[in-house]
C-alpha cells in the first residue's frame, strides 16, 4: 500500500489531490503538523498489529460471512431454550422498518429533524403502557436485569430506605446485574438484597416468608412473573398488599408477551414494573436483542422524578392539531445534572424500541390474546411429551406460560450430556439449572413458544426418549 | 487565523451560502409532512395486522384450553387498547415516520459532535441480519457458536493494539455502560485490596462526559469535578489538589469535548498512582487518534472505545450500541463474566474468575455492533485506521478555518492550538448581536436538510455552545455546505432575526408549544391514554 495511495470509498478526502487542496487551503504542508498537538513522548510508535485490509467488499463479505456460517443457529437446529432470552416468530415488518437507513443512522437529531423517532417512541411507550396498564414507560435501556437493579435504587429514592426484598427464585443473572449497581453493602449508600423465600412444590413464592421477612424498613417488594423457572405467579395482588402494609413499593418484574392473556402489573396494584422487550420483535442476537424497560402509575409525580430514564412527553405545535413529543424532566437526568442525576443514561438500545412499536401494532390485543394461548398450549404439550419419556418429569406447578422444568435425575445423565447428544439431533435443549438451582436435581430450563409447531415438539421429545435411553 | 485567510475564506463562504440554483451550495429543503395521526388513532375494531400460528387440534385435544393452566385471577379482565390494524397501514404508518427522520444517512450529519456519525457501510448490516447472526440464543453451546464467538476475541485483539491495554470486554450495551464498568472494575479492586473504606472519591473534569461523573456515582463514589484553567485544559494544579489517599481514580477524556488534546495528560496520571490511585480514560472520541496516540502510551490504566462511533456501527435511533472496556493485566481479573478466551484454537466463555465485579449485562453483549466493528476494521486494516484518523483531523480543520470566518462565531480557549476531531464553538457574540442564539440557529438549520447541531453537555461552560464533528465520511463539498448552512444562519441572524427566531419554517412540524409539558406533572402525558384521559376527557 506503501506506493499507492490509500483511497477508500467511506473516505472521500482520500484522494491525494483533495486532501492537498485541504492541506494548502490551511497553509500546512502536512497533517502532521496538526498532530504536533501530541507530544512525542505520547506518541503511538509502533505499527498497529492488525492484519492487512481486505479491501474489496466482496472478499470482506465472504470472510466475515464464513466466520458467521461457523455457527448453528436457531434456524438450523430446533431450539427449546430460553431463561431470559426467547425465540418467538418476528414479523417481517418489524425488520422491514427498522431496517430503513433513516431510523438505522439516526442519533440524537432535533424535535423536528428526527419528528418521525420521537413519534414513534411515544406510540411504543403508549403501547407498551396499555399491555402493562400504565401511564407512564420510561425509554428502555439494556435489559431486564439492568432496569430490575435501578427499580431498587428508585425504590430507594422515594422511600428514603435502603433494602429491598426479592424472591430467593429470582433469575440468577438478573440477580448479578442488579447487586453491580445496588453496591458493596459496606458502602454508605448501597441498597441491600435481602430474599424471601418460594415454594419449591409450586415455584411461586412463599408469601409466609414473605409476611416474616418484611418490616417497615424495606424500600420494596419485588417478583417476577412468569418467574424465572416459568411458574406463572398467582399471587401479585396479595404481594402488592402485603408490601403496601409495609409503605414498600412492589415491583413487578414481567415479561410483556404475556400479557394479551395474564393480568397485566398495572391491575395488579405494583407500583413500578420492569421487564425485557425481547419477545416484542427482536430477533435474539445471541442476547444482544435484549432492552429493560421501566413502568409506573404516574398518579404521583416523585415516580418521574425518581425515575432514573427518560421520559417523554406529547405536546401540541403553533398548527392546531399537529402533534410533537419531546423529553420531560430532562434536568434531573445524567445529562442534565451530571453526578447529581438520577443514576445514568446512555445509548442503549433505541432501535428496538421501534421494534417493538410496529410489534405491538400489528399483534394488536387478538394477536396477543392467540400467541398466549398458542404458547400455553404448545408448551403443555411439549411437557406432556417429555413427561411420557422414562425417567423424565416435569416438575413444579402446570401453570406456566413457555418456560418449565424438566427432570432428568430418572435417566441417570447429566443435562450436559443430554444437551450435547441432542446437538446430534440439530436440537439446543433446555438450560440446565444443576448449577443455579441445585435442589432442582439434573433439571433443565425448557421454552416452547409459538415459534416450533407440533411437528417440532414431537421431533424433540422423540430425541428426548432417544438420547436418555 | 491570518487575515488574508480569513478574507480568503470569508469571500469564499459569500460564494457558498446561497441556494444551488443562484449558484451556491444550500438544498432548498421541505422536510416531508404526513400530517399522520398516531396509530393509537388508527384502524377498526376487528382488522388483523398479522396472523399468528394456533395450537394444533391434537394439541389441544393432549393439553385442554389455554385458560385451564392460568391462576385464579391472573387472567387478563379486560384487552389491551392496542391498534387493530391491518399490515400494510401499519406499514404505511411507520414509513412515513421514517421519512419524517432525517437522520444521518439523509441528513450529513456532521452536525452530531461528540458522536462520530460515521457512514455504517449497507454490507455489514446484511452480515448481522443472516440467521448465523441474528437467530442465535446466547445459552447455545459454545460449540456452536465458534464464529461469532471468534470474531469477538479477534476484535478484543485488534482494540488491544489500538489502545495499548491488555485485556478486554465486550459485555457493556453502549459507552456509558463500559464507563460504569469501569467505575465497577476500580471499586472491585479497591474493596480486593481491602481499601474501599479508605477511598471514596473518583475524579473527572468538567468537559468529560457526563456519564464520567455520573456512573462513578452509581458505584457509590463521591465524584469531584475538575474545571478548566484558563487555556481549556483541565487545572493541572487543581487536580493534583483533589487527589489524595481518599482517591480511587480518575474517569477523565482526553481529547475533550472541546476537541482540544492535552498534551500533559501523562502528568495527571502520574499524580493519580503517586497516590495509589487508578487512571482510566473514557476514549469516546477516539476517532481522531487512532494509531497516533494509545491511552496506555499516556499511562492510563483502562479506557473504553464505543463501536457505535469510532468503530462505524450505527447509531440506530440511540442503540442497541455496544461499549467495548480494556484494561491492563492488574485489573483484569475484575472484568465482568463471562469473558471470551481462546485455548488450543478454540473459542470458549470463561465463567470460573471468582473475582471478577460480576455482570454489568446479561447473556453476552450487544455483539451484532462487535461483527460491525470487526468488519469495519479488517476493511481499514493498519493504515486505513490511521487514514481515518488522519481525515477526520484534516476535515476538522478544514471546516474550523470556515467557521471561524462566519460573524458571531468564536472558539474558546488555547489560542493558537489546533483542535483534533471536533470544536467546541460559541455563538455567544451572535446571541448578543442578533438575540439568535445556538438553540434558534438549530432548529433553523434543519430548515436545509442538514441534521440538527449537538450544542454541549450541560453544564454549557461555553456559552450558546455548538460541536461539529465532520469524521472522515464527509467530503470536502460536505465540509463547504455545512459551514455555508452556518453562515446563512449567521447572515439570516443579522438581516432579520425574529425569522430565525420562528424557525423551523420547512419541517414536518411547526415549533413547539405548551412546553411547560416538559416540567410540570399537571401538564406532562407520557402515554397517550393519559393524554386522552387528561386532555381530551376521553376514558
Amino acid at each position: 500500500m506503501a506506493d499507492k495511495p490509500f483511497i477508500h470509498p467511506y473516505i472521500p478526502n482520500s484522494v491525494p489531490a483533495t486532501k492537498q487542496a485541504m492541506l494548502d487551503e490551511l497553509g500546512l504542508s502536512s497533517v502532521e503538523e496538526i498532530y504536533a498537538e501530541i507530544p512525542d513522548r505520547l506518541r503511538c510508535k509502533a505499527p498497529l498489529d492488525i492484519p492487512p485490509a481486505i479491501l474489496a467488499e466482496r472478499d470482506l463479505r465472504r470472510h466475515v460471512q464464513g466466520l458467521l456460517d461457523k455457527n448453528a443457529s436457531c434456524v438450523d437446529y430446533l431450539n427449546f431454550c430460553g431463561a431470559g432470552c426467547w425465540q418467538h416468530h418476528v414479523p417481517s415488518i418489524v425488520d422491514e422498518v427498522i431496517n430503513r437507513a433513516e431510523f438505522v443512522s439516526a442519533y440524537c437529531g432535533g424535535d423536528y429533524s428526527d419528528l418521525g423517532k420521537y413519534l414513534t417512541r411515544f406510540e411504543f411507550n403508549s403501547m407498551l403502557g396499555e399491555l402493562l396498564d400504565y401511564d407512564a414507560v420510561a425509554n428502555p435501556i439494556y435489559d431486564w436485569g439492568d432496569v430490575a437493579g435501578r427499580s431498587f435504587r428508585m425504590a430507594r429514592r422515594i422511600t428514603g430506605r435502603d433494602k429491598v426484598l426479592v424472591p430467593s427464585h429470582m433469575s440468577p443473572m438478573r440477580l448479578m446485574e442488579a447487586r453491580t449497581l445496588c453496591q458493596p453493602e459496606s458502602m454508605a449508600n448501597s441498597t441491600k438484597i435481602r430474599f424471601y423465600e418460594w415454594d419449591r412444590e409450586t415455584g411461586m413464592v412463599d408469601l409466609e416468608d414473605l409476611r416474616a421477612k418484611l418490616d417497615d424498613s424495606f424500600a420494596a417488594v419485588y417478583w417476577e412473573s412468569p418467574g424465572y423457572l416459568g411458574t406463572i405467579e398467582a399471587r401479585g395482588a396479595e404481594i402488592v398488599e402485603i408490601a403496601h402494609e409495609h409503605g414498600a413499593l412492589a415491583i413487578a418484574g414481567v415479561d410483556p408477551i404475556t400479557l394479551g392473556v395474564l393480568a397485566p402489573p398495572g391491575a395488579l396494584g405494583a407500583d413500578i414494573a420492569c421487564g425485557d422487550i425481547q419477545a416484542l420483535g427482536m430477533h435474539m442476537h445471541a442476547g444482544g436483542g435484549c432492552s429493560g424497560f421501566i413502568a409506573f402509575k404516574d398518579d404521583d409525580p416523585v415516580f418521574a422524578q425518581e425515575c432514573p430514564l427518560e421520559l417523554y412527553t406529547v405536546m401540541e405545535t403553533a398548527t392546531p392539531g399537529q402533534y410533537a413529543v419531546a423529553e420531560a424532566l430532562a434536568e434531573r437526568t445524567s445529562y442534565g445534572a451530571r453526578d447529581q442525576g438520577k443514576d445514568w443514561v446512555g445509548t442503549a438500545s433505541g432501535l428496538w424500541t421501534i421494534a417493538a412499536a410496529v410489534y405491538m401494532a400489528v399483534m394488536g390485543p387478538q394477536g396477543f390474546r392467540e400467541l398466549g394461548e398458542t404458547c400455553i398450549a404448545r408448551s403443555h404439550y411439549a411437557a406432556k411429551l417429555l413427561g411420557e419419556v422414562p425417567g423424565v418429569s416435569i416438575k413444579l406447578s402446570p401453570s406456566f406460560f413457555k418456560e418449565f422444568v424438566v427432570d432428568f435425575s430418572g435417566t441417570g445423565k447429566t443435562v450436559a450430556e443430554i444437551n450435547k447428544k441432542l446437538l446430534g439431533h440439530r436440537i439446543f435443549g433446555g438450560k440446565g439449572l444443576s448449577a443455579e438451582f441445585p435442589e432442582l436435581g439434573q433439571s433443565a430450563l425448557y421454552c416452547v413458544t409459538e415459534y416450533y409447531d407440533q411437528a417440532a415438539i414431537e421431533t424433540l421429545a422423540a430425541a428426548v426418549k432417544e438420547v436418555t435411553a | 487565523m491570518s487575515e488574508p485567510m480569513k478574507n480568503a475564506a470569508q469571500e469564499k463562504l459569500a460564494g457558498l451560502a446561497r441556494l444551488r440554483r443562484d449558484g451556491g451550495v444550500l438544498h432548498d429543503y421541505q422536510a416531508p409532512r404526513w400530517d399522520e395521526p398516531f396509530i393509537m388513532e388508527q384502524g377498526a375494531p376487528g382488522e388483523r395486522g398479522i396472523l399468528v400460528p394456533l395450537a394444533e387440534d391434537d394439541v389441544t385435544a393432549a393439553v385442554g384450553e389455554a385458560a385451564d393452566y392460568i391462576p385464579a385471577g391472573m387472567s387478563r379482565a379486560a384487552a389491551p387498547d392496542l391498534p387493530e390494524m391491518a399490515q400494510y397501514q401499519v406499514l404505511r404508518h411507520y414509513l412515513r415516520y421514517s421519512q419524517m427522520t432525517l437522520g444521518m444517512d439523509l441528513g450529513s450529519d456532521i452536525s452530531e459532535g461528540t458522536c462520530t456519525m460515521k457512514y455504517s457501510p449497507k454490507m455489514h448490516e446484511e452480515l448481522i441480519r443472516g440467521h448465523r447472526a441474528a437467530d442465535l440464543h446466547p445459552w447455545q453451546d459454545e460449540a456452536t457458536m465458534q464464529g461469532l464467538l471468534e470474531i469477538v476475541y479477534e476484535t478484543g485483539q485488534y482494540l488491544k493494539s489500538i489502545s495499548g491495554m491488555d485485556a478486554f470486554t465486550l459485555q457493556p450495551g453502549g459507552g456509558s455502560h463500559a464507563v460504569f464498568t469501569n467505575a465497577c472494575v476500580m471499586r472491585r479492586y479497591f474493596e480486593a485490596r481491602g481499601e474501599l473504606d479508605q477511598r471514596s472519591e473518583m475524579i473527572t473534569t468538567i468537559f468529560s462526559h457526563p456519564c464520567d461523573a455520573a456512573t462513578p456515582m452509581v458505584a457509590g463514589f463521591k465524584v469531584i469535578t475538575v474545571m478548566p484553567d484558563e487555556n481549556g485544559y483541565p487545572d493541572l494544579e487543581a487536580f493534583k489538589a483533589a487527589v489524595s489517599e481518599k482517591t480511587v481514580g480518575c474517569m477523565i477524556t482526553n481529547p475533550e469535548d472541546t476537541g482540544i488534546y492535552n498534551p500533559q495528560i501523562d502528568k495527571y496520571v502520574e499524580a493519580l498512582h503517586e497516590a495509589g490511585a487508578l487512571a482510566f480514560t473514557d476514549q469516546a472520541n477516539a476517532n481522531g487518534i487512532l494509531g497516533y496516540a494509545r491511552a496506555r502510551d499516556a499511562g492510563f490504566d483502562a479506557c473504553h472505545f464505543n463501536l457505535h462511533k469510532t468503530f462505524s456501527s450505527p447509531h440506530g435511533c440511540e442503540g442497541p450500541a455496544t461499549g467495548a472496556y480494556l484494561c491492563t493485566d492488574e485489573l483484569a481479573e475484575y472484568l465482568p463474566v463471562p469473558l471470551v478466551t481462546k485455548v488450543g484454537g478454540k473459542y470458549h466463555l470463561d465463567y470460573d474468575r471468582p473475582e471478577s465485579i460480576g455482570r454489568v449485562r446479561g447473556f453476552l453483549g450487544n455483539w451484532m455492533g462487535v461483527i460491525r466493528a470487526y468488519a469495519w476494521i479488517r476493511n481499514m486494516g493498519p493504515e486505513g485506521l490511521k487514514e481515518v484518523a488522519e481525515i477526520s483531523v484534516l476535515n476538522n480543520n478544514y471546516l474550523d478555518n470556515l467557521l471561524m470566518a462566519v460573524k458571531g462565531v468564536s472558539r474558546p480557549y488555547a489560542e493558537g492550538h489546533r483542535r483534533l476531531d471536533q470544536v467546541r464553538y460559541s455563538l455567544e457574540q451572535l446571541k448578543e448581536d442578533t438575540g439568535v442564539g445556538t438553540e434558534a440557529l438549530r432548529d433553523r438549520m434543519v430548515d436545509f436538510g442538514i441534521q440538527s447541531m449537538w450544542m454541549s453537555h450541560h453544564p454549557w461552560v461555553v456559552p450558546e455552545p455548538f460541536t461539529p464533528e465532520p469524521c472522515e465520511t464527509y467530503s470536502k463539498d460536505d465540509l463547504d455546505e455545512w459551514a455555508a448552512v452556518i453562515k446563512k444562519g449567521s447572515d439570516e441572524a443579522y438581516a432579520d432575526p425574529q425569522f430565525v427566531l420562528d424557525a423551523p419554517h420547512a419541517q414536518p412540524i411547526d415549533q413547539l408549544r405548551r412546553t411547560e409539558a416538559m416540567e410540570d406533572p399537571e401538564q406532562w402525558a407520557f402515554t397517550w391514554r393519559k393524554y386522552k384521559r387528561k386532555f381530551l376527557k376521553q376514558t
